[in-house]
């Protein structure tokens, strides 16, 4: 029970810093997931049209995975120093395979009598893909998102140790200090934040799913609708949210 | 309107059709037909380039496609395959819809003939339009399917075994549909299927394949009847015909020379030659021209005592008779309704061509059974 009120009373006592660094781990992961969505997507589709492409880029992409974090965050400080920078590269590499991989899954795994008679009924190559492919693949390239969302924020704590800002850089100081309560000041939060994370990326992935694919239960078309305005509504809440937090992090 | 010259394909090493040539005119419905791996989907494909032929030229209205672009080409040709076929991720109207938007027809035109062509598939556009595929049966996205591929008003049509996934009686329907939209609609398509009675349903021609090489193009009857060999006949059933009967014409079954008497014979001569060739009736005809004059039946003789009377003074001339080119249906529904054993066959010209007897009627009906019993 000491613990407890002590833990308060760190939390009370330096809430501000708290906040600062929720919002720039925010926005570091935010930054590092819109890089690898940028780039994991388009090299996605890429490699899903060039088929001798496929084995070496998602090769590359499972040997990045395989390192182990500490060791590749080592590797980038003699190339790329230390700091947000750096910290943002791993992560975005770490981010690209779950993108790429689902991205390529979803594409290629499109029943092929589906895309002959889009192609025979006319319509052009791009319109096959924007039209039909990418629709289609949404929900499983979504999926990719979510995992690489749930991931970055992770990792992102670890980037503290090379001098990111964000919710590790508690957990790291604690360490260092023998601080308990300001290790579970970073800790909490960055478990919070991972499960927040991942509430949404699986709320946007039922909102890309067409409602057509969810019917398979027999719902009832209203339902399906109600839910989904429900979702979208959880979505707002949630952006609000984060909205709240950079504002706050500005204030402060 | 659409030709095949000398079409070669080769997938790799492996030739799978192997120089065709076959034309098909504006409006008609022809059916390439064949087993399984014979080249029909792939002849097919031909046609809106998604497969391009490894030598040969196909044309349409005399213009060479190869030349032509492949997009508009293939928006203003329907395309229906199997269910798989529709967009899973959107709504009936969006899938008929999808090309003329595309192809960025007016919002009024494409609303109207989105209308119009759920009429002619027969489904109520308030209650279908907004639905999604998987809220079909599989008969009413095989319609839309159909009406998707009307909504540019293609000259040609094509279809892969559309109805093939269906059960038999929605499979039924929608080939009476689609017959009743051709006969409409006039459009030339090209229709692949594996099963005969299908073809024998809808097509105005059959092209039969086999091994990537058309054995015999022609119309139904014609293939029902003479099979050109003997892989043919096995393919198209040797008792299909019969299941069939509206195709079975009058001169395929008729008796070709009946017995005759001239009408200034005897009744005396008359009752001699029926004794001679074992029958009741005999059809008199004018000498050298063979007009049918009338008819003398054994019991029209019987009340006469003086035999020396000439015949076409009490030979019946009000009788009925059948066209050689008539189906045996009609001339089933005529012996029906006249209650007579023998109907001659008279040509325009008034001349007698040949017979049909109840008797003969029922040796012909009754021999797919009675080959049935020898084979068991
Ligand atoms: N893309 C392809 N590559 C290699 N072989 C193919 C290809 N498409 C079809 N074939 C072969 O060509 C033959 C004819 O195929 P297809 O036209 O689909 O037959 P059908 O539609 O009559 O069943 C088959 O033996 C098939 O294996
Ligand atoms: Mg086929």
């Amino acid at each position: 029970m000491k613990e407890f009120i002590e833990f308060i009373e760190y939390i009370i006592s330096s809430y501000k810093l708290i906040i600062n660094l929720l919002a720039d781990h925010l926005r570091l992961t935010a930054m590092s997931v819109g890089l690898a969505l940028l780039i994991g997507i388009p090299l996605g589709i890429l490699i899903s049209y060039v088929k001798r492409l496929k084995k070496p880029v998602l090769g590359v992409t499972n040997v990045i995975q395989a390192i182990p974090s500490m060791a590749l965050l080592g590797f980038a400080i003699p190339f790329l120093g230390i700091g947000t920078v750096p910290a943002v590269t791993i992560v975005v590499l770490y981010s690209l395979l779950p993108i790429v991989k689902n991205t390529v899954t979803g594409i290629t795994n499109i029943n092929a009598e589906t895309l002959e008679s889009a192609k025979g009924i006319g319509l052009t190559r791009f319109q096959v893909l924007t039209k039909v492919q990418i629709p289609l693949a949404l929900p499983v390239i979504m999926a990719g998102v979510r995992i690489a969302a749930v991931t970055s924020v992770g990792l992102m704590t670890i980037a503290a140790y090379i001098g990111a800002d964000g919710l590790g850089y508690l957990v790291f100081s604690g360490i260092r200090t023998l601080n308990n309560n300001q290790i579970l000041a970073g800790a909490i939060p960055a478990c919070l934040l991972a499960l927040f994370v991942d509430f949404i990326g699986n709320t946007a992935e039922k909102l890309v799913t067409p409602i057509s694919l969810q019917t398979n239960s027999k719902q009832d078309k209203k339902q399906i609708e109600n839910k989904r305005r429900n979702s979208l509504i959880l979505l707002g809440i949630s952006v609000i949210f984060i909205i709240a937090i950079f504002v706050l992090s500005a204030f402060l | 309107m659409l030709e095949f010259r000398n079409i070669v394909k080769k997938f790799k090493e492996t030739l799978v059709i192997n120089d065709i040539s076959f034309s098909v005119k504006k409006g008609e419905l022809v059916v390439l037909i064949g087993e399984s791996g014979c080249g029909k989907t792939t002849t097919l494909k031909m046609i809106n380039r998604l497969i391009d032929p490894t030598s040969g030229t196909i044309l349409i209205n005399g213009e060479d496609i190869a030349k032509k672009d492949v997009i508009s080409l293939r928006r203003n040709m329907g395309y229906v395959i199997q269910q798989t076929g529709l967009f899973p991720h959107m709504s009936v109207k969006e899938n008929i819809e999808i090309i003329p938007k595309v192809s960025k027809i007016n919002a009024k035109k494409i609303k109207d003939k989105t209308l119009e062509l759920m009429e002619m598939i027969g489904m109520n556009p308030d209650e279908f339009l907004e639905r999604y595929p998987i809220e079909l049966s599989g008969g009413q996205q095989q319609r839309i399917g159909v009406a998707r591929a009307f909504a540019m008003d293609p000259e040609i049509i094509l279809m892969d075994e559309p109805f093939s996934a269906l059960d038999p009686i929605t499979r039924a329907s929608l080939q009476e549909e689609l017959i009743n939209i051709q006969t409409h609609m006039k459009k030339t398509i090209i229709f692949v299927t594996h099963d005969m009675s299908e073809a024998i349903k809808i097509a105005d021609r059959i092209c039969i394949m086999n091994n990537g090489k058309i054995l015999q193009y022609d119309t139904p009857e014609n293939i029902m009847k003479n099979p050109i060999n003997d892989f043919v006949s096995r393919f198209v059933g040797k008792n299909r015909i019969w299941s069939s009967p509206e195709l079975i014409k009058v001169k395929d079954i008729m008796i070709e020379s009946p017995i005759t008497i001239q009408p200034k014979a005897s009744l005396f001569q008359c009752m001699e030659k029926m004794r001679e060739h074992k029958i009741d009736s005999l059809m008199v005809v004018e000498l050298h021209t063979n007009k049918l004059l009338g008819i003398i039946k054994a019991k029209h003789i019987q009340p006469y005592k003086n035999r020396n009377i000439e015949v076409e003074k009490i030979m019946k001339k009000d009788f009925s008779h059948a066209l050689p080119e008539e189906s045996i249906v009609e001339v089933l529904k005529l012996i029906n309704d006249t209650q007579e054993s023998t109907l001659p066959i008279v040509n325009e010209k008034g001349c007698l061509v040949g017979l049909i007897t109840k008797s003969s009627l029922v040796t012909t009906l009754s021999q797919p059974f009675v080959e049935q019993k020898e084979v068991i």
